[in-house]
């Protein structure tokens, strides 16, 4: 303990030595450097920390040839740019900025900087060096969703949203699809949060949605506090961005989890390579963005043989989540039968369909 | 208690100089205890977080549109402060401001004409008055404290903010994203140096520093203002219009954050979005308090400021600091300088 | 809505409200000595992660609870030495304790991010907790609850029963005469400013330790400032502190329950009206003279130095 503390103190006194004398010394074979920027910090789960479980995937897979660098908790605004650009200025060769509100920085500081690559989650504009990529959470959730409406007493599910955005939105619907498809008398309650991250707030929606007879509860937040909430209550929970057992080990059927971890890997090897290209990239189930994680031994084996044959349909496209008919709230089709809702539809989704409870907020 | 205040006779010259330099030292000691703490390099932590930062044309740039909004609220505030008026809403009044100048720029985005940049810059001046005329109007007639309305009005202009861009300001081709149209050409500032995003709205704050030493040296108003904060009752004797001053006092601020709020939409970020603000409206406060509510004193306390902030991000990106490391050593910087004031107008003593 | 329902909701409500009560009370207490401490937000988050660290560390509830509460006194005294023996600007001093408390436990709080704590439970009072509806109403929370209610009480007897209560108020309204009359002002103001910051500590515990539990940065998410609001909005009145954070928390618990029936107002509208009621029972009670004089401290904010300038 101490001596590692005196290697540290020693490191880091070299460490200025180089910093103030001799900062232009060319090392032996120079790493290839990455940035990351995070919209909050990394904690121990949440859409964040997957995104950091990507980060430690590259380190692991590419060792001393690259290096990597991470600023967390930039918040979206003026402040963005600059940490975009430090990253840039600083010799990375690539950057991902991981949060929508990263988007028109990330565009201006890849104007000024054509020579490196940069990839932005979630957003819509692309750029001869900005690439963007997302993930279908969508296919996730409806087969969290199956599992919810197979397990429910009270044919009542809860979800714990945070802003009424067309992601958030897929969310919802796709759940209460997957539901309905192994249950149809199921109700889907949502309670809208107006905050990403409040655990506070979350708790709260969540007891209120089980005080209103939900047994099933889910959540598009930030914190593990809706499974806490399910776990102290003795209902069950499906979590989100990461799997969450460890704060309901009873509550838990399963998780939306999100996976950066060979996309990132891919894109380094390509800039290692020399031939990367800005892409677009919206993977799901397919391409391992998105899995659920264990399910519940809660859960009975039909019930789990379902889900996994969803699994692989939706995986070989034999499924999808909006596939017609879909149908809103007041019974008004937004899809025919025999039809796929496209990209553009997706991407703008804005109604519940039927089974959703309650209004949409505008 | 041991330690013991004794007033001076006069406020002390040398104290007035030397006791930022002591608060200084304070920290960096204690910076230099903690870094070690954290098994760092004093030396390199205060290099990323002093120098990293400006040591490139660019980050000289960084520094300066990052103290211009600190600077020009503080110099709004510091009128009122002057006075006894306590604005501490100043943040509310930006994000009123930036709402009325976005407000221009969206109904306007289709024209590109000069006007629409002044005229934006008015109508952020007026959002952020008015936003600070309710806690004056609050005041003057009902005598309600205007901390505490002022303070209530911040989460109000935030929530309407938050209204307005995911309902009806919200970009119709933003896949729904709660963010308004990025703003015309016309609607932006223009760049003032080269390779930096400095841009113009630097130059209201520098006029602004004139205006208010001009108006602090020789207007009987803030002569006025000056003795009504210092002795309440020899301004009452002398009958100095009491109300006048506080509208006088919270409206400044308001002015000034809503400019501020301005620059920001116009010039670094561009649309409306939350935050328009990473909190300057509230760590003007403290610049104003850390600049002894004195042009040149908010001046250098802003730069002072706003090099935290960026040293914050050079410490995480040098030496992965954690991101609240950078706000204790704010903290314990601001604690310091607030505390060794007190030596300019008494002497130590331990009994 | 059935009894069960409603039930349901009033135990929701005074769960939210509870760290409120005691943020609040604590500040109740600091301004009606003159003080006015801003940095309630920093010191229930320095608190919450304290109290989430023991808890974990030792798995001792209670312990865990003091210890949130010593941290929040802690802070306090740092604002209290600045602010009253240094003398400097309490409001400046205030949000620089929020600032550095946030970016603290944020720092302290960087390896419990990772823990799932076993939170604190209701305590089941034999034959009291089994009466219907009133069981459930009165005798289903953990003991932060039954605390804040005693600390009510013991508030409202000290402020408006025992002397020094009298003192404090006094100091509160005219430091200048309390101290010609031979009181300590500064002490008493110490006093003060240490009980609001172990309060202000005590209900950051409860938030981490009791409420979600867990820790995460930000987890306060504003809390602080509403209990600030909520002194103002109660006119410095204990019994009204305890109804409007009771109403403050009824407003989000009820939100959440009536939403989608299709009221059509926006959140943000809903979530402004604390605020906007704030503001309009301070406009209330200052328009008559008489009236805030009977209520708020008259020498809120300002410093005092025995010898005067």
């Amino acid at each position: 303990m101490k001596q590692n503390k005196l290697i540290a103190a020693i490191k880091g006194l070299l460490g200025a030595a180089l910093l103030v004398g001799m900062a232009s010394t060319a090392q032996a074979a120079d790493p290839v450097k990455v940035g990351f920027v995070y919209v909050s910090p990394v904690g121990d789960a949440g859409w964040t920390y997957q995104h950091d479980l990507g980060r430690k995937a590259l380190e692991e897979k590419f060792g001393d040839k690259i290096k990597v660098k991470f600023v967390d908790g930039v918040p979206e605004g003026a402040e963005a740019e600059r940490v975009i650009r430090e990253l840039a200025a600083d010799g990375s060769k690539m950057v991902f900025a991981t949060s929508f509100g990263f988007m028109n920085p990330t565009l201006k500081v890849a104007k000024a900087f054509p020579d490196v690559a940069f990839n932005h989650a979630t957003g819509y504009k692309t750029a001869d060096n900005v690439g963007i990529y997302n993930a279908r959470f969508y296919e996730g959730r409806y087969l969290a969703g199956m599992i919810a409406g197979g397990m429910t007493k009270t044919n009542i599910l809860g979800d714990v949203a945070a802003f009424p955005i067309p992601e958030v939105i897929q969310g919802i619907n796709a759940y209460t699809r997957g539901a309905l498809a192994v249950n149809p008398n199921i109700k889907m309650k949502v309670v809208w949060v107006n905050s990403w991250f409040d655990p506070g707030r979350e708790r709260e929606a969540a007891v209120a949605l089980m005080d209103q007879g939900a047994d099933v509860i889910t959540h598009h937040t930030d914190s593990t506090a809706v499974v806490a909430a399910a776990e102290e209550k003795g209902k069950y929970a499906v979590a989100y961005n990461s799997d969450m057992s460890k704060y309901g080990a009873k509550a838990q059927l399963t998780a939306v989890t999100h996976h950066w971890e060979k996309f990132y890997t891919d894109e380094v090897q390509k800039v290692l390579d020399g031939n990367w290209k800005p892409g677009n990239v919206w993977g799901g189930i397919k391409e391992g963005m998105v899995s659920l994680a264990k399910i519940s031994d809660d859960v009975p084996a039909d019930l789990k043989a379902k889900v996994e044959q969803a699994t692989k349909d939706i995986a070989e496209g034999k499924l999808h989540p909006f596939a017609g008919p879909v149908l809103d709230q007041d019974g008004a089709e937004k899809v025919p039968a025999g039809k796929n809702m496209d990209d553009e539809a997706l991407a703008k989704m804005d109604f519940y369909v039927k089974g959703v409870e309650g209004k949409l907020p505008k | 208690m041991s330690l013991h205040l004794e007033p001076r006779l006069q406020p002390s010259k040398v104290m007035a100089y030397l006791s930022p330099v002591i608060a200084i030292s304070l920290t960096l000691f204690v910076g230099v205890l903690l870094f070690t703490a954290l098994g760092k390099s004093p030396a390199a932590a205060f290099h990323a977080f002093f120098i990293k930062p400006i040591d490139n044309w660019y980050g000289f740039g960084e520094l300066l549109i990052k103290a211009s909004p600190l600077a020009l609220i503080a110099l709004g505030l510091s009128v009122g402060f002057r006075a006894n008026i306590w604005n501490i809403g100043a943040e509310g009044q930006l994000i009123v401001g930036a709402i009325a100048a976005g407000g221009v720029a969206l109904a306007l985005h289709e024209t590109a004409a000069w006007w629409v940049l002044p005229l934006m810059f008015i109508a952020g001046a007026l959002g952020g008055m008015l936003w600070a005329a309710i806690p004056a109007w609050l005041r003057t007639r009902f005598n309600a404290n205007e901390i505490l309305v002022s303070l209530m009005l911040v989460y109000v202009a935030n929530l309407l903010l938050s209204w307005l861009i995911h309902g009806p300001w919200r970009d119709p081709d933003g896949y729904g994203f709660p963010q308004s149209l990025v703003f015309s050409d016309a609607a932006m500032l223009p760049i003032l140096l080269a390779g930096t995003r400095t841009h113009a709205g630097v130059l209201i704050t520098l006029v602004a520093l004139v205006v208010a030493y001009v108006f602090f040296r020789w207007s009987l108003m803030a002569f006025k203002m000056n003795v009504t904060g210092l002795a309440p009752r020899a301004a009452a004797y002398a009958g100095f219009n009491q109300k006048r001053m506080i509208w006088i006092g919270l409206l400044t601020g308001g002015t000034a954050a809503g400019l501020a709020g301005t620059s920001e939409i116009a010039g670094p970020i561009g649309q409306l979005l939350i935050p328009v603000s990473p909190g300057y409206g509230f760590s003007a406060i403290i610049v104003a308090f850390v600049g002894r509510l004195n042009p040149i004193g908010i001046f250098l306390a802003s730069l002072l400021m706003a090099l935290l902030y960026l040293g914050g991000e050079a410490g995480q990106m040098q030496l992965s600091l954690p991101s609240s490391v950078s706000s204790v050593f704010q903290g314990l910087l601001l604690f310091f300088l607030l505390a060794t004031d007190v030596l300019i107008n008494y002497r130590l003593r331990w009994s | 809505m059935g009894l069960d329902a409603i039930v349901l909701i009033l135990v929701a409500t005074v769960a939210a409200s509870v760290p409120l009560i005691l943020a609040a009370l604590g500040e109740l207490v600091v301004e009606k000595s003159g003080v006015l401490n801003l940095g309630v937000e920093g010191m229930m988050a320095v608190g919450a992660i304290v109290a989430f660290a023991v808890a974990v560390e030792t798995q001792q509830l209670s312990l865990a609870a003091l210890a949130g509460a010593l941290a929040g006194a802690l802070m306090s005294l740092i604002f209290a030495f600045i602010t009253l023996t240094l003398m400097a600007n309490q409001v400046a001093t205030g949000l620089a304790l929020t600032l550095f408390g946030t970016g603290l436990s944020a720092f302290l709080g960087l390896k419990y991010t990772s823990v799932a704590l076993d939170g604190a439970k209701a305590m089941t009072i034999p034959i009291l907790s089994d009466i219907p509806v009133l069981g459930k109403l009165l005798f289903s929370y953990n003991g932060f609850v039954y605390f804040a209610v005693l600390v009510f009480l013991a508030i409202s007897w000290f402020l408006y029963r025992s002397r020094a209560g009298l003192v404090l108020r006094a100091i509160g309204e005219s430091p200048s005469s309390a101290h010609a009359l031979g009181a300590s002002v500064i002490k008493v103001r110490y006093l003060a400013v240490l009980f609001g910051g172990a309060m202000a500590g005590l209900a950051g515990a409860y938030l981490s330790t009791a409420y979600t539990p867990l820790w995460a940065e930000g987890m306060i998410a504003g809390r602080g400032w509403i209990a600030l609001a909520l002194v103002v909005f109660a006119t410095w009145r204990p019994a009204r502190v305890l109804i409007g954070a009771l109403l403050f928390g009824g407003v989000t618990i009820a939100q959440f329950h009536v939403q989608g029936i299709g009221i059509e107002i926006p959140a943000q509208f809903l979530s402004m009206l604390p605020y906007l009621a704030t503001i309009l029972v301070l406009v209330v009670i200052s328009r008559d003279a008489g009236l805030i004089r009977l209520n708020a401290p008259a020498s809120l904010g300002q410093p005092f130095h025995k010898q005067g300038h």
